[in-house]
């Protein structure tokens, strides 16, 4: 879903705290950079607490960035713990031929009827506790998630992901590396409007 | 800039006087080069402390209480007032548990 | 020189870093703390060669670091809010000892309500200590005014504390891609310390010492003096790092698009982001709006507010504070710098983005029209959920 022409792209990310939605956001920020583009990202803290629900963004261009604002109409959101789809609007303001990737084993029916776009689901709770990455409480699902991503997206390529995690994860980076190939083999998408 | 003659007299340190000019002749930052030790501050005394060294258990309360930091102890270990900076306020003998010290009135 | 991509926060670690500091002394508060976190990496992993003294509040932090400023050290903290509060007797005591320390602040909102998010409350409170103020607007600047910002306040003619703050997550916590300068060009940029002491190891001084109105009014006056000198003096240490490394922010008060401007927005921090992008939009709908970027709050730049002034009939001053019972302590400074010039434009005060809340390119567009439009009260909350008017007494 890679756009033409260097428009700039922005992604959601919906995790828990201490599921690594901010590092993922990061990392996106990172592999991006390595690609030559111009990365930007940045968390909204509500309470800082284990649990608590977290979002981050990233924004991705061709050229520097020059806005600071918030994104409201994101082409993609990452959902990185299903559950929070029953009390967040995941979906607010996701532009309608967008992408929704959620961390889940099966692909979820479309929660909207007018959004037009693809959705994508991986198991990367699976994935990642296969790797020993966190546990069943909390399983640390961010670099599985980012290498499903970029199969689902195209932003990325999955050697700058992977290259990011190697570069910045600070442990267990052969099992995050790992993750995040698995999750790209493994993701599944289709388009919404097959659902 | 000041032009005016301003004199700098700290009067408890015998009379030590620094002259200035100008603003330019004073230091950037606000440095006084004598020990703020040269000012005794036992002129505000009324009364003074006297220690009972025969009821004294050697606890140091009295030392730990001083807000002026003028008890000292000496080489055997026995609580001494500086009487060039106790100002007489009578903590010490107030917080000392065995009552070893009493407030005496100056002459 | 390497770029990385880092945050805010972590482009001042670098910086203190770079600047080889000697003395540390912090306390954490959100959204501040990795700041600091990293800096202990730096010394804990031997990357850093600095005493990190650990204190109790932002209080004892600010006293430590008066302290080893005074005897000679290069010497770094940084806090947001709360902390900078805590710390508002001591920031006076700094500017009056001549103490140069340099202080990363995260703009963050002051209590009561409680809130991490960002406004310019805290320093904004703070333009009265003797302090040298730099609002910065991206990662890149946070990094190359922490820089700047040692080598001005060590200056001998100067010997000034120094803040540099950086909007609370929109820049603390946001990673985007800096340039890092090398260690041998910040070496040569800024070399180790050596300005007469306040007091030397080995004598007898005291710091501060007890001073009657024979003098104390002189004392305060040569602050007076060092701030004014170091005005000039920031134009020559960024020309000399643009040298070193090709980058100069442009001074205190960097222009976009003024020279036709029928408008132009005076802005601070992150803002000026949000508000170019809007001018180069309206640019292309052919309205003339300009901007103009706030960069050093103090000194305050009279000189360059007055050039602004000659040649534009419309001026907004975006203010991420409010000073209660008068106006946005930016539009009141640019009202009185203007006061004297010859041809005065009409200035207005738009206070927004209070307690974090986004100012969006929609709100500045607004601020635009309304300006151009000759259209509204002279101070304007913009952004509040409920229309207000706060009513200019006289």
């Amino acid at each position: 879903m890679v756009r033409d022409g260097g428009i700039v792209i922005e992604i959601r990310f919906h995790g828990r705290g201490g599921q690594g939605a901010v590092i993922a956001s990061e990392l996106l920020a990172q592999a991006a950079f390595l690609e030559g583009k111009h990365p930007q990202s940045f968390p909204f803290f509500g309470v800082e607490r284990r649990g608590a629900p977290v979002t981050a963004y990233t924004r991705i261009d061709d050229k520097p960035i020059s806005v600071r604002t918030s994104i409201t109409t994101p082409d993609v959101v990452v959902v990185l713990d299903a559950g929070l789809m029953r009390t967040i609007d995941v979906m607010a303001g996701l532009k309608r031929d967008g992408l929704l990737l959620v961390n889940s084993e099966r692909i979820p029916d479309r929660i909207d009827k007018s959004f037009t776009g693809r959705i994508a689901a991986v198991d990367a709770t699976a994935i990642a506790l296969s790797q020993g990455l966190g546990d069943r409480a909390t399983p640390i699902v961010n670099t599985a998630i980012l290498g499903a991503l970029a199969r689902a997206s195209g932003v990325v390529s999955i050697n700058n992901v992977v290259k990011a995690i190697v570069n910045h994860v600070p442990a267990k980076r052969e099992g995050n590396a790992l993750a995040a190939i698995l999750a790209y083999r493994q993701v599944k998408t289709l388009e919404a409007v097959i659902l | 800039m000041t032009t005016t003659r301003a004199e700098h007299h700290d009067a408890k340190a015998g009379g030590h006087t620094t002259a200035y000019e100008t603003e330019e002749d004073l230091p950037e930052a606000p440095v006084a080069s004598v020990p703020s030790d040269v000012i005794h501050t036992a002129s505000w005394r009324t009364f003074r402390p006297v220690i009972a060294l025969a009821k004294c258990t050697k606890c140091y309360v009295c030392w730990k209480f001083c807000p002026d930091v003028a008890i000292a102890i000496d080489g055997d270990g026995w609580p001494v007032i500086r009487l060039d900076y106790c100002k007489g306020c009578g903590i010490c003998a107030e917080e000392c548990k065995p009552l070893a010290i009493e407030m005496v009135k100056e002459d | 020189m390497v770029q990385e991509v880092i945050s805010g926060n972590y482009a001042q670690s670098y910086a203190a870093k770079l600047a080889r500091v000697q003395v540390v002394s912090a306390y954490p508060i959100t959204p501040q703390t990795s700041i600091v976190e990293r800096i202990a990496e730096f010394v804990a992993a031997g990357e850093l060669r600095a005493e990190y003294i650990k204190v109790e509040s932002e209080h004892s932090a600010m006293q430590a670091c008066i302290s080893a400023a005074a005897l000679g050290a290069r010497t770094y903290t940084a806090t947001s809010s709360q902390g900078l509060l805590l710390m508002h007797e001591l920031l006076h005591w700094a500017a009056g000892a001549r103490a140069p320390v340099v202080m990363g602040v995260v703009n963050r909102a002051v209590a009561p309500p409680w809130s991490i998010w960002t406004d310019h409350a805290d320093t904004i409170s703070q333009r009265d200590t003797g302090w040298i103020q730099f609002y910065c607007e991206s990662n890149q600047e946070v990094l190359d005014t922490t820089l700047l910002a040692f080598r001005l306040a060590e200056h001998a003619d100067v010997l000034l504390p120094a803040m540099i703050t950086e909007d609370a997550f929109f820049l603390s916590h946001t990673v985007e891609p800096v340039d890092i300068p090398s260690q041998e060009q910040v070496d040569e940029f800024l070399p180790p310390r050596v300005t007469k002491m306040a007091i030397r190891p080995g004598t007898i001084g005291r710091l501060g010492s007890f001073t009657g109105p024979d003098l104390y009014m002189e004392f305060r006056h040569k602050i007076a003096q060092a701030m004014e000198r170091s005005a000039d003096l920031f134009l020559e240490i960024e020309d000399d790092y643009e040298r070193l490394t090709g980058r100069n922010h442009g001074g205190p008060l960097p222009t976009y698009q003024v020279d036709d401007a029928d408008a132009v927005l005076i802005t601070m921090g992150t803002a000026t982001t949000t508000a170019r992008a809007v001018v180069d939009a309206m640019r292309a709908r052919g309205k003339k709006v300009g901007l103009a970027k706030l960069r050093a709050f103090r000194p305050f730049p009279v000189r360059e507010i007055r050039q602004l002034g000659a040649r534009v009939d419309r001026i907004g001053v975006l203010d991420r504070s409010f000073t209660f019972g008068a106006a946005g302590a930016a539009f009141t400074e640019v009202v009185g710098a203007l006061y004297g010039s010859r041809h005065r434009p009409r200035v207005r005060d738009f206070v927004a983005g209070i307690g974090g809340r986004d100012i969006t390119p929609q709100a500045v567009d607004e601020m635009f029209t309304a300006l151009l439009k000759d259209r509204g009260p002279e101070v304007d909350w913009v952004g509040l959920k409920h229309r207000l008017e706060v009513n200019r007494r006289g």
